[in-house]
């Protein structure tokens, strides 16, 4: 085994791991904004996905055009889910919480049978394609620019939250929900808008993995397994914390896939992850 | 008068805690709210800022009902409520924490002037402006709750157990800080357990015993009065 080849699967471990990490980033957001884990986090990006197959099979437009497109549904359905779902179990017990966000996953997932089919799909010949040669070292374009488009999101991610007054207020609310209240802070609005965000980083992500990954009902399930992992491993809550846990989840699972066998890439990430509940159960950055 | 609080009953869920409380606040008064632990001092605050809704009875304020209105339109009408044990957003810089004191419309407008206002008011805070609120003492950490209260422009401050677990050095400073605010015509209303640093301060005082009101009055009747020993020490 050459040196190339372990470049090769860091470089391509480091590049899912930059869409793992906006993935997990809004399932982070969204849990340190209320506590509710959105167990429908991984058919929301199912969703998004085919939102861009759709827009590239029935109108034709190119992935990388529909993105404003889906950012703009998958904010609405976050808005929506937030007041016709969450709200009404937000002061509820945990199993309820767990129930409601479990029962839209399963939900989503059987109605995305039922309509668009089981079968798999891909979007041909997009504007992106083709692969760049370094030194022996092949990198696909589609997943370059995937990579780069989501770590330009998760940087305007954190700068929106860190830096204007509107992500400093969702920060408040996360912190105490009740003393941001009084301030006049409408926390069922910030909730709302936690939603739209979080469900706009899928969006992002999905309209990009539709460039090069199948598109079917399920293939939402291990993505949102590797971004819960990442949510534990980074700290839950903390949005710094998922991008680094996602770029290392990413190169476990390339990494591990190249040394051992790639049929076992899930368990390797598990093993990351055991690793962490064992050794720092609140994660890299967790205040949790 | 400023806040008009009539025969209220607050209740969580079928557990009714308050009975009939009836008390006003006047413009730039200062008024302690007392009793002993769970007699509901904490619940009528509660109850003005929104935090909990009222069963039966009226709030008003400055002639406006606003026992319907939302928690986050209460602030405003011109009512800041400084919560118990502080209550300031942890990760958040001290400027940050203060800032969002100003969130709604009025305030925002005055946000700056306010902003240097309350530097002024306590130096430390300016000094320690980009510290993590939750690396300060516990002393700290209540000026910035009060000047967080203060960025919202209130009419009315309420301050839940201002002194609690803070030094005798701080809860002097404190005070001085009360007197200061109330100076500038903001009526401040505060819950509080001991009796007599209470009644040094306020004007008047309200004296709760299980959810109901047994005595009120000026602080000079009421230090003295047998009825107040009898709630805080028995017989």
């Amino acid at each position: 085994m050459t040196s190339q080849v372990i470049i090769q699967a860091i470089i391509s471990g480091i590049l899912m791991g930059l869409i793992y990490a906006l993935i997990a980033a809004g399932l982070s957001l969204i849990f340190g904004l209320m506590e509710i884990v959105n167990f429908a986090h991984g058919d929301h990006l199912m969703i998004s996905m085919f939102s861009t197959f759709w827009f590239w099979m029935l109108f034709g437009i190119d992935p990388i055009f529909s993105i404003p497109l889906t950012i703009i549904l998958m904010a609405f359905l976050g808005v929506f889910t937030h007041y016709f779902i969450i709200r009404k179990i937000l002061n509820s017990t945990m199993l309820i919480q767990i129930c409601a966000t479990f029962g839209l996953a399963v939900t989503i997932r059987a109605l995305a049978q039922f309509f668009f089919t089981p079968d798999f799909r891909t979007i041909k010949n997009p504007i992106i394609q083709g692969k760049l040669e370094i030194y022996g070292i092949f990198i696909g374009y589609p997943q370059l620019f995937a990579s780069f488009i989501c770590l330009f999101a998760f940087i305007l991610l954190y700068l929106f939250v860190t830096k204007t007054e509107t992500g400093t207020a969702l920060q408040a609310t996360s912190q105490d929900r009740q003393a941001a209240e009084i301030l006049g802070i409408p926390s069922n609005k910030m909730f709302a808008l936690g939603w739209a965000i979080g469900l706009s980083c899928v969006a992002v992500a999905g309209s990009m993995l539709s460039n090069y990954y199948y598109v079917f009902p399920d293939v939402g399930v291990n993505f949102s397994l590797f971004a819960f992992v990442a949510v534990a491993l980074g700290g839950f809550g903390s949005i710094n914390g998922s991008l680094i846990a996602g770029v290392i989840i990413g190169i476990v699972e390339s990494v591990g896939g190249l040394l051992i066998d790639p049929s076992y890439k899930l368990l390797y990430v598990f093993a990351v992850y055991l690793l962490v509940v064992i050794l720092r159960p609140q994660g890299i950055f967790g205040r949790y | 008068m400023l806040l008009n609080i009539k025969n209220i009953d607050v209740a969580y869920d079928d557990y009714q805690v308050i009975w009939n409380v009836s008390l006003s606040v006047k413009e730039g008064e200062m008024v302690a709210l007392l009793g002993p632990n769970g007699s509901g001092k904490s619940t009528v605050l509660n109850s003005i800022s929104g935090l909990i809704k009222i069963k039966n009875g009226e709030i008003d304020f400055n002639n406006i009902p606003i026992h319907k209105f939302e928690t986050y339109q209460r602030v405003g009408v011109g009512i800041s409520h400084v919560l118990e044990r502080r209550r300031v957003f942890p990760y958040l810089t001290v400027l940050q924490n203060l800032l969002l004191g100003a969130y709604h419309e009025k305030a925002k407008a005055e946000r700056e002037k306010s902003l240097q206002d309350i530097y002024n008011f306590f130096p430390k805070l300016k000094e320690r402006s980009s510290q993590i609120a939750n690396t300060m003492s516990g002393g700290e950490q209540q000026m910035l709750a009060i000047g967080r209260g203060l960025m919202g422009m209130p009419k009315l401050l309420m301050v839940d157990e201002p002194f609690l677990g803070l030094a005798p050095l701080v809860i002097e400073d404190l005070k001085l800080i009360f007197k200061k605010i109330a100076e500038r015509g903001i009526a401040i209303l505060f819950v509080e357990q001991n009796v007599r640093l209470a009644l040094s301060m306020a004007n008047r005082g309200y004296i709760l015993e299980s959810g109901r009101l047994v005595i009120d009055g000026a602080s000079k009747d009421l230090v003295d009065s047998k009825e107040v020993k009898r709630v805080f020490l028995g017989s």
